[in-house]
């Protein structure tokens, strides 16, 4: 790639910051050149904030409506998954998924409300409660 | 607690481990550049692991795994890193804490997902990302992220979270600094560079195995080929994790190759061995071949562009044969 070919596509996930591309100068080395985004990375990063959305407000139609827990809603805010969840917290993945059904989530005991509180950033309290809006 | 700010030169950097030995091998006096480091740390490679899912989807790396740039450093040029470990994130603060006081800049492994200062959109859970810390002010702690434009500060309740997630590639609060480093003169920098070159082209030419190297390239050419077309959204999804793996996570694959060329740039200047130079064209070209494949696939998902798997995967077959013909040559000149 060369230095007037680094993509400048002023991305809004980057928020005015750059990344770092190597590219070739005229006389053919290589320098680190800014680049404030391209189109590839632009379209694959949305679709993968989109599909996070997607599910979480999914989850929080379900919680709402009882069908989910709140469990399920927390975890795909924080842009995790059934496999995550349980490798950050620690537990076996039927374990995690057992635990999204409302029925077993309002079972559990106190420290397993940790280990989930703990993976994602959030108090026990909020844990089982949810915001307004997804 | 007193603040300490120790003077450090932020740079900013492709790649996350190789910025940060890098940053801390210059600020040792050692100076060496990002992409030598990369080089010297033999960080280039491609695989194909599909029984380790990411959002139900495989694995593709372009790097070696993580702390392998630390430990090939380290190998190669005769450098000693100090790593730390702790079991109680606390712990791990208080000896971040002590290397400042002692005026010592140190590297540390954390979670991006759990750094405010990168941008919301940015932010998922890759736990082995590496940054340093030059000092301390106010509740804060001064940040040199080699991936971020500008030196950068962090929370200490979010740095000790980011420090601490627990899972694969757990970082255990890990933290590190050179703890001795060899007279620069000292270094015998034509072996040092012949070792990983002979190691990188090896293992991408001939490992036996076909998910790693240009065999594991030639693999995945054969299963996007083959992908299901049924699931329209599963698919785009499939194809937009692939890109992301090539272009997100750690600065990414198309990314790597020009680094790695850049390596060879400076290594042929180094060694008077232009034919390294050559291999590093071959490896531009087969980097650009990889942005050309990552803009298609980006295009498909976004419908800017016909859906057509068999061109994807014509692209990586010219992928393939790019990256052999450059490590062949580095094979013949180092």
């Amino acid at each position: 790639m060369k230095k007037d070919e680094v993509p400048q596509h002023q991305a809004k996930a980057f928020m005015g910051h750059s990344k770092a591309l190597y590219a070739l100068d005229q006389d053919g080395h290589y320098q680190i050149v800014p680049s404030n985004g391209w189109e590839a990375e632009e379209i694959v990063l949305d679709q993968a904030i989109d599909e996070f959305k997607r599910l979480a407000a999914e989850a929080h139609a379900a919680a709402k409506s009882g069908s989910g827990s709140p469990l399920q809603y927390h975890m795909y805010a924080r842009r995790m998954d059934p496999v995550l969840l349980a490798d950050l917290s620690g537990q076996w993945q039927w374990q995690v998924r057992r635990h999204l059904r409302p029925g077993a989530f309002e079972r559990l005991a106190a420290p397993r409300q940790q280990r989930y509180a703990e993976a994602l950033g959030l108090s026990v309290s909020q844990l089982s409660s949810l915001p307004e809006a997804p | 607690m007193s603040d300490v700010v120790i003077p450090f030169e932020h740079r900013q950097t492709a790649h996350c481990e190789s910025g940060v030995v890098s940053g801390l091998l210059s600020h040792a006096g050692l100076p060496i550049s990002e992409a030598m480091a990369f080089g010297v740390g033999a960080g280039l490679t491609y695989a194909y692991l599909p029984f380790v899912k990411l959002g139900g989807m495989p694995l593709f790396a372009f790097r070696m795994p993580p702390k392998g740039i630390l430990k090939g450093v380290q190998k190669r040029l005769g450098v000693r890193f100090r790593f730390e470990t702790f079991k109680d994130p606390d712990a791990g603060m208080r000896a971040l804490d002590a290397h400042l006081d002692a005026g010592r800049a140190v590297g540390l492994q954390s979670s991006v997902f759990w750094l405010p200062y990168f941008p919301p959109d940015m932010r998922f859970h890759f736990s082995a990302h590496n940054l340093m810390v030059t000092g301390r002010r106010g509740g804060e702690y001064l940040i040199s992220d080699p991936v971020i434009d500008v030196p950068t500060t962090c929370p200490a309740a979010d740095l000790r979270k980011a420090r601490s997630v627990k899972g694969t590639l757990a970082p255990k609060s890990l933290l590190y600094y050179p703890e001795w480093v060899p007279d620069p003169a000292s270094i015998d920098w034509a072996a040092a560079v012949r070792d990983s070159l002979r190691f990188t082209s090896g293992m991408m030419l001939h490992t036996p195995v076909p998910l790693i190297g240009v065999w594991g390239i030639r693999t995945v050419a054969k299963k996007v080929r083959g992908l299901p077309t049924r699931d329209l959204r599963r698919l785009k999804l499939y194809l937009g994790h692939m890109v992301r793996m090539q272009e997100e996570i750690g600065t990414g694959g198309g990314g790597f190759r020009f680094l790695f060329a850049s390596f060879l740039q400076e290594a042929a200047g180094l060694l008077k061995k232009p034919g390294l130079a050559d291999a590093g064209a071959e490896l531009t070209a087969a980097g650009d071949l990889w942005r050309q494949f990552g803009l298609s696939a980006a295009k498909m998902v976004k419908e800017r562009q016909a859906l057509d798997l068999g061109l994807l995967a014509d692209q990586l077959l010219g992928i393939a044969d790019a990256e052999k013909q450059a490590y062949k040559t580095m094979r013949r000149v180092a």
